[in-house]
């Protein structure tokens, strides 16, 4: 996993930058936008967006007079595809031992009808 | 009441702990035999198409346990601690030879959901911020970081 995959978990850490990058998800918006949710000062909210940005998750408009916050899609695609990898990894598993447990099963069953044979 | 057909996975956003949800068309007894008995634990637990060998394996409260997965770019080895067998529960230990100064405590806990079926709750707490940040940047699927637990909530937020 590269340094940006390991920045990017870094950064999602932190709740408020969760809520952040959700709210970016459905549109661009300004920083004044972006801390009205919070009881925090817009100041606070900035430094939160400098986190998101050196991940690469946001980016800002540098000659744009608003600067609207940016969510990069790019990254947060590579995240998500870490995670299914994960979770592909812990199902396949798991289907394995869906298999031996069916196995255990069907002998179990074998068992019981093999002594229901011998007692009668 | 929600079900589990596929792994589940979510973490706490606080701490490093990873926890995996399941259910499984089995009895908790049946469940307990798979992950103590170790010809049938070889079986699945070790990626796809790779062979696993149990080094040696005491599962008993104070026993221990290795295994080494052989792929095709070589042999990697865990090993630990059961440190509690039963009823219905596991407490374990966990490590990934690999990083030998890295270890887990893994909790399993059989759930009985009626008469057939049966909940695996399977929790990882990492020992330390390091020592999860370089099982992530392993790659290797004993991987754990906070930032996933994060993102599930958020892509399921944003579903919403």
């Amino acid at each position: 996993m590269d340094d940006q995959l390991s920045r990017a978990f870094a950064a999602l850490a932190d709740p408020t930058r969760r809520d952040i990058v959700a709210r970016l998800s459905v549109g661009d918006a300004t920083v004044n936008e972006l801390a009205e949710p919070f009881d925090v000062t817009v100041q606070n909210i900035s430094k939160h967006i400098r986190v998101l940005e050196d991940a690469g998750l946001v980016s800002r408009t540098r000659d744009a007079q608003r600067r609207p916050v940016h969510f990069e899609a790019k990254v947060f695609d590579l995240m998500t595809k870490w995670i299914e990898r994960y979770q592909r990894e812990a199902e396949a598993r798991y289907t394995r031992l869906d298999a031996v447990l069916d196995q255990l099963q069907q002998s179990e069953e074998t068992n019981t009808k093999s002594e229901i044979r011998k007692s009668s | 009441m929600n079900t589990f057909t596929k792994a589940n996975i979510e973490a706490d956003p606080t701490v490093p702990i990873i926890r995996i949800t399941r259910d499984f068309a089995a009895t908790p007894a049946q469940l307990m035999r798979a992950h103590t008995d170790p010809d049938l634990f070889a079986q699945w637990i070790g990626p796809t198409n790779v062979d696993t060998r149990i080094d040696y394996w005491d599962a008993r409260s104070g026993g221990s346990w290795r295994f080494i997965n052989f792929r095709d770019d070589g042999e990697f080895a865990f090993h630990g601690c059961f440190h509690e067998i039963g009823p219905n529960r596991i407490v374990q230990t966990f490590t990934y030879e690999g990083m030998p100064e890295g270890v887990s405590l893994e909790t399993l806990a059989f759930e009985p959901i009626d008469e057939t079926r049966t909940r695996l709750i399977a929790q990882s707490l990492v020992d330390s911020f390091e020592g999860r940040d370089a099982w992530l940047s392993s790659g290797m699927e004993i991987g754990v970081n906070e930032g996933y637990a994060a993102l599930d909530g958020l892509l399921l937020r944003s579903a919403v």
